[in-house]
């Protein structure tokens, strides 16, 4: 079943809101191994300018991915999801993530398009608190596989 | 080397203790950033999946992956995404001081049950804008001598 190409374009509804928590931020930087004090130490955060510890800079594609979820699995949009493969990934952080942040996600389909029997769908979410500030733009690219 | 005159600490003033972040005056063009390696293994794979809530089976569970046609357990993309861009934010001294980062994933990093991978990861400084002190950093991670990021580049505010 092809990628459905009306999908190009589409803005889905902000997310329920996404609580940063300094917990998930140090499992998250343990996990991809960086040292840097300031996601698990919030004296050390609060003296570089920072409200509480800040996230790891891909820390982002965790609230992305639950954003992607919306069209990855909606089933018009025609995506078979154990095809996908990761393609890119882009972040451009406005400021930190950062512990007690409350964060609500609008995820845009920028573009749906097929090339060489395959399909790719490029995804941007759009990070900002409830209260309209924004945090990180995260966009992403994922390929589908054609069928053989 | 540049030093600050010393002013009493208090908690609610943070400029009093300035974080080590890179000065930009010490950097040019070409300059060659720390080399590092990534040692990754299932369990690591684990620790990432719970932390980043990627519970795709292809990335821990042996019999599956090779089910839908891969070699073997695959890293997630983002672990590899990641854990290269620390040594950016080592560097810079502030991981917050990351405002853009992107790469393509060009190939998997295979991760076998016994040895696990290594990621090679090196970064060499593209550009650098005086005006607004971002340099950009050209990243390289290489796994088993294949290249497994493409076009990644971090840009990072310096002092």
């Amino acid at each position: 079943m092809p990628v459905n190409s009306d999908f190009q374009g589409r803005v889905y509804p902000p997310t329920e809101t996404y609580r940063v928590s300094a917990a998930k931020i140090r499992e998250f930087a343990e996990a991809v191994g960086s040292a840097d004090p300031v996601h698990v130490d919030a004296e050390v955060a609060r003296a570089r300018g920072y409200a509480d510890v800040i996230a790891p800079p891909t820390f982002a594609v965790l609230i992305a991915q639950q954003c992607d979820g919306q069209l990855i699995r909606d089933p018009e949009a025609g995506i078979d999801f154990s095809r996908v493969v990761h393609g890119e990934q882009r972040f451009v952080h406005h400021r930190p993530l950062t512990a007690g942040d409350a964060v609500v996600g609008t995820l845009h389909v920028d573009t749906v398009r097929e090339a060489g029997g395959h399909a790719m769908v490029t995804t941007r979410t759009e990070l900002a608190t409830e209260a309209g500030e924004a945090v990180c733009t995260a966009t992403s690219t994922i390929v589908i596989r054609g069928g053989e | 080397m540049t030093t600050t005159p010393s002013t009493p600490s208090t908690p609610s003033t943070p400029s009093t203790t300035p974080a080590a972040v890179r000065s930009f005056s010490e950097v040019s063009v070409g300059d060659a950033l720390p080399a590092t390696t990534v040692h990754v293994d299932r369990a690591r794979l684990v620790q990432y999946a719970g932390a980043s809530l990627d519970r795709n089976r292809i990335h821990w569970d042996e019999p599956f992956a090779k089910a839908v046609g891969l070699p073997d357990v695959i890293a997630h993309g983002m672990f590899t995404m990641g854990s290269a861009v620390t040594l950016v934010t080592a560097w810079v001294g502030d991981a917050g001081r990351v405002v853009e980062y992107g790469v393509r994933f060009t190939r998997p990093v295979v991760v076998p049950y016994d040895a696990g991978a290594d990621i090679e990861v090196s970064g060499v400084v593209k550009s650098v804008d005086p005006e607004t002190k971002r340099v950009t950093v050209e990243l390289t991670a290489t796994a088993a001598g294949e290249k497994v990021l493409g076009r990644a580049l971090a840009v990072a505010v310096l002092d």
